[in-house]
């Protein structure tokens, strides 16, 4: 059986965060030189939530939220997800695509803009994660959704949930200019996988 | 003033009438609605995974299908539902993410609405509705005084079962 959030020790708790500052920072990096703008990060958090407080994170269940899915395959399998409130997803896609606001809509253009950004973070997550761990990890094509928060955060959290009662996931908020983007991302490593990648990491 | 009794995930509530429940934003979850017409009492259970079976972790009861629905029914019989009574409304196991191979975990929102169905079979509770499937949210609402359930969606109208 695979291990649970709640059964992580302090010093592997210490070593997943510090690769999802990394990590964070070289997605950051990585859109910053994409979009050639500075972009200012603040120290991203690692939090360990229980289920029912992970939807106050973007203003409860029923916010529409827009969620960016990735499935994880290689040494280690597992998913990851990017979740960002619908603002902050509008001015994500702006961000990217170089214009002023044209109103809260997110529309096809925006979507792809989005499944594009969504990319570019988790990759360079990704491939700093597989540099410190040795592992070889590569990553499908995203799949995104817009919907009620609960309903998108139950796909990580059903994950999460069948071994324990947490989650755990990194909240980075990025600047650039008077924008100002809210992001929360998942890992999630497979039953098995959890393992693997502790050990890889020298912490298990 | 009627009493909104809230179900969080992986929980579960009751309520006499007028009373209503509620669980907001359910996706790959099932949300499981018990009533009994004859004293108007009715109960909600938010389960996330269907089977308790080969999980190690498997103390919070109101989390599985198996064993959330029978939680639920010994909660309302308690308060003085009648066992023969008893029908049943269901909602969610919605699969929010949509991928070319359809692996076991990506079918999650299918497995919960087929795991409900068989418990609800094996304890003799008749379905009378359900809207389960599809790939959005849904808030549920149900009415004790009636039995109705509501269902609210973001672009994909709002129903009554």
């Amino acid at each position: 059986m695979g291990i649970s959030i709640e059964e992580l020790n302090s010093l592997q708790i210490d070593v997943l965060k510090e690769i999802g500052n990394i990590g964070a920072g070289n997605a950051a990096t990585a859109l910053s030189k994409m979009i050639s703008k500075r972009i200012d990060m603040d120290v991203p958090k690692v939090n360990i939530l229980e289920f029912k407080n992970v939807a106050e994170l973007v203003g409860g269940p029923e916010t529409e939220v827009v969620g960016i899915y990735f499935k994880v395959n290689g040494d280690i399998t597992g998913s990851i997800m990017v979740l960002v409130d619908k603002k902050s997803a509008k001015m994500l896609a702006n961000l990217l695509m170089g214009r002023d606001s044209n109103g809260d809509d997110l529309d096809e253009m925006d979507l792809s803009a989005l499944q594009e950004v969504g990319n570019i973070l988790s990759g360079s997550y990704l491939s700093s994660l597989s540099t410190l761990t040795n592992l070889n990890l590569t990553m499908s094509v995203p799949s995104l959704a817009i919907d009620m928060a609960g309903a998108i955060i139950s796909v990580p959290v059903i994950l999460f949930g069948q071994v324990g009662d947490r989650v755990m996931l990194i909240e980075t908020d990025l600047f650039e200019g008077t924008y100002h983007v809210k992001s929360n991302f998942f890992l999630i490593p497979d039953e098995d996988s959890f393992e693997i990648l502790l050990k890889s990491l020298g912490v298990f | 003033m009627i009493d909104i009794v809230k179900v969080g995930m992986a929980d579960l509530n009751t309520t006499f009438c007028p009373g209503v429940l509620t669980t907001l934003g359910l996706g790959s979850c099932v949300g499981i609605c018990l009533y009994d017409p004859s004293t108007k009492i009715a109960g909600m259970v938010h389960i996330m995974l269907p089977s308790s079976a080969q999980i190690k972790n498997n103390s919070n009861e109101a989390k599985f299908a198996d064993t959330g629905i029978v939680k639920l029914m010994t909660e309302m019989i308690k308060i003085g539902a009648k066992r023969n009574k008893l029908v049943s409304k269901i909602a969610g196991g919605a699969q929010m993410f949509n991928f070319n191979d359809t692996s076991e975990v990506m079918r999650i929102g299918l497995r919960n609405v087929t795991a409900t169905k068989e418990t609800l079979k094996m304890l003799n509770i008749p379905l009378i509705s359900e809207d389960t499937g599809g790939n959005y949210g849904r808030t549920i609402e149900l009415y004790s005084e009636t039995g109705i359930l509501l269902i609210k969606t973001i672009g994909y109208g709002t129903k009554q079962i």
